[in-house]
């Protein structure tokens, strides 16, 4: 059926393979119709995914080095773009985001700026010539721009501490849907879903991963798109949800002011990490704290690893520049649809011209709501008549942001097979930043700390073995922490994009775009900057010491304090110390032209 | 010309072009969403501008710069020679 080279072939493949995923989603479809229970199409639809990832994993099985570290540098640009946006696109954007603007309104919309902005600087300043640099890894880059171990030892440290709090949060996310799609215990649910990952990527590396991932991409972007669409022509909103929500949002105005946001009491009493809305929709915030978050988010992003790494596979310099490009329009996709999808679902909640809404209606009708009783049994929604009037008021109905994403379909009175299908589109965004994320610290722990520190002599075989049991192990010490569930999924994602701008934005754009930068500033640099953040972090977030923050610096932005300290220290020691030798000069000419042989080999 | 003298023009060429895709990065990502709430009286497609430009304007004007910016970098780079196989 398939003539010629995989490469050559993909578009074909994938076609097929979205079709295949469309027929099954049909399928479920059918099946509920006559009559197979929600709970029986819930479990297919995650264990049906999974299946299919592992088996990508398998096929892509490989001994090579440059196949495992760099999927052979043959993954052209558009296909590296999906797969990027798969590696991108956590659990936390896919299941939270929608919860954070509904909830956050304007402020929280900091992120998206930050999430997708971000992708100028990878563009622009470093994706293209990390890829001419032809390294393995971040810490690659480092030490052979910087020389010495301890330069590439304090990037490994910088990239496993940011990777490390990312992982995890994202391990919490596949053990959080397994749990609920396929009924197991929370526990089991976490080791179900590390097993899934790392059949992806533990035989292939980063070939498997890549090849995973686009695949990924299909099913978390069909899942997310496809009931928002669905919802937003059921209920008359218009057909193309995302151009067409500015009247939701003057409406939600409106409505907000009729029942009186912010001037009702809260209540106490609700569960832990449940919340009634209290922010306005659309008022602008603080522009302080708006513009510091975009700031560490954006620099975050253009040095967080596994996703600089991806670039590293693309067949060019020219082709990771466009697959940058790529990158971003298939988050964009995603991402502009968040704000969409969060402003409709509160006008289904509140607005009571709507069947839908809630709020204003008596609180024995609202409590007998499928979608309401579903979601109270698992403590996702709760009640509380805090004036005891048996009228629903907007703060006295509480719920988590998750259920944005999760429940819109019940709440928009969709069939059960579209929940099965936004299960199966987490399982899918978690599982493919999981994957990305574990291979960017086993690589970084096998290539540079073995390899190149350890035992620069080890055979090929010893290195890949070595590479498979790191995989193995991170990922168990991730599976470990997450099931001890320590910190909320968004404040740990946020922490990653801090500690990696803190440590790692400086030494990676000034070691293109500034000769002078040499070894002593650099590990200045990421010692100074990185330290600075982490015990800013210490001094401020509530789950340490939990001072007030300086200047509206909260635990979520500590990147501000750590950026500046980076900068400076890196600066002032560069130049203070000698002046690289005439070789990394030369290098960095090198790197800063398309043409002509990497720095380093294909296979080093 | 030599080849050094080339990869000079090149590079202050593409130092120029990280220049102006920074400002406009920076334009859209801070100082539109600085003036937020004076952006917020006037409306765009229905929105409050302010709004606007945060759920989505910022991020379509990104999606356009990076493809623009790809396609100028790829100029220079075949003007000055240095563009790959």
């Amino acid at each position: 059926m398939i003539k010629g080279d995989f490469i050559d072939n993909l578009p074909k493949i994938y076609g097929m393979y979205t079709g295949g995923f469309l027929a099954f989603v049909l399928l479920m479809a059918v099946l509920e119709q006559l009559g197979v229970g929600a709970d029986t199409i819930g479990i297919l639809f995650v264990s049906f995914t999974v299946v299919i990832y592992a088996g990508i994993g398998w096929l892509s099985r490989t001994m090579q080095v440059d196949a495992y570290y760099v999927a052979g540098r043959q993954v052209p640009a558009v296909f590296n773009g999906m797969a990027t946006a798969a590696d991108w696109m956590s659990g936390a954007s896919f299941v939270a985001m929608a919860g954070g603007i509904y909830f956050g309104g304007h402020g929280y919309l900091a992120f998206v700026v930050g999430w997708t902005g971000g992708y100028v600087l990878v563009a622009s300043l470093m994706a293209p010539y990390l890829r001419k640099f032809g390294c393995y890894t971040v810490p690659d880059f480092i030490g052979t721009r910087y020389g010495g171990n301890l330069a590439r030892f304090f990037a490994v440290v910088v990239l496993t501490v940011a990777s490390f709090t990312y992982v995890t949060a994202q391990i919490n996310a596949t053990g959080t849907i397994a749990a609920r799609a396929l009924q197991i215990p929370f526990e089991v649910g976490v080791w179900f879903g590390l097993s899934g990952i790392l059949l992806c990527s533990m035989l292939g590396g980063m070939r498997a991963v890549t090849w995973t991932q686009v695949a990924q991409y299909i099913v978390l972007i069909i899942a997310y798109l496809v009931p928002v669409f669905w919802m937003s022509n059921k209920q008359g909103f218009g057909l193309i949800p995302q151009f067409v929500y500015g009247d939701a949002v003057a409406r939600i105005g409106e409505l907000e002011a009729m029942y009186q946001l912010g001037g009702l009491e809260a209540i106490e009493g609700a569960k832990k990490g449940l919340k009634a809305l209290s922010t306005a929709h659309a008022a602008a915030g603080d522009p302080w704290k708006f513009v510091t978050l975009v700031l560490c988010m954006m620099a975050g992003t253009a040095s967080l690893p596994h996703i600089l790494m991806r670039y590293f596979t693309t067949p060019s310099v020219k082709a990771a520049r466009q697959s940058v490009a790529w990158s971003l329009l298939f988050i964009f996709l995603l991402y502009f649809t968040a704000p969409a999808l969060a402003t409709f679902t509160k006008l289904q909640v509140l607005d009571p011209n709507l069947a839908t809404g809630i709020i204003g209606k008596s609180i024995a009708d609202v409590s007998a709501l499928d979608w309401v009783q579903k979601w109270a049994n698992i403590g996702f929604v709760q009640i509380i008549d805090g004036n005891g009037d048996g009228l629903l008021q907007l703060n006295e109905f509480f719920m988590r942001g998750d259920i944005v994403v999760l429940a819109t379909p019940e709440i928009a009175g969709l069939p059960y097979v579209i929940s099965g299908l936004v299960a199966a589109g987490g399982m899918a965004a978690a599982m493919s930043t999981a994957d990305g994320l574990l291979l960017a610290i086993a690589n970084a722990l096998s290539h540079d700390l073995y390899y190149k520190i350890i035992d620069p002599k080890a055979e090929t075989k010893k290195r890949l073995l070595v590479a498979r049991i790191l995989l193995l192990a991170i990922g168990a010490a991730g599976a470990f922490v997450a099931s001890l569930k320590l910190t909320s999924i968004l404040g740990a994602v946020a922490w990653a994009f801090d500690f990696a701008c803190s440590g790692l934005f400086f030494p990676i754009v000034l070691g293109i775009w500034w000769k002078r930068a040499n070894r002593p500033g650099a590990l200045a640099g990421m010692l100074f900057g990185f330290t600075a953040g982490s015990l800013y972090l210490y001094y401020v977030a509530p789950a340490f010491l939990g001072n007030d923050p300086w200047l509206g610096i909260d635990h979520l932005r500590f990147g501000i304090i750590g950026m500046p300290v980076s900068l400076i220290a890196m600066v002032v020691v560069s130049l203070m110390t000698a002046e690289p030798d005439a070789e990394t000069q030369a290098m960095v000419d090198e790197i800063r032209v398309p043409s002509g042989k990497t720095v380093l080999d294909s296979t080093h | 010309m030599t080849d050094s003298s080339q990869r000079v023009v090149h590079w202050a060429r593409t130092k120029r072009l990280m220049i102006i895709t920074l400002t406009i990065w920076f334009i859209f990502s801070f100082a539109v969403h600085w003036i937020a709430d004076s952006l917020n009286a006037f409306s765009f497609m229905g929105f409050p501008l302010g709004y606007y430009m945060a759920a989505q304007g910022a991020e379509v004007i990104f999606v356009i710069l990076i493809f623009w910016f790809v396609r100028a970098q790829q100029k220079i780079d075949q003007e000055t020679g240095f563009a790959e196989e």
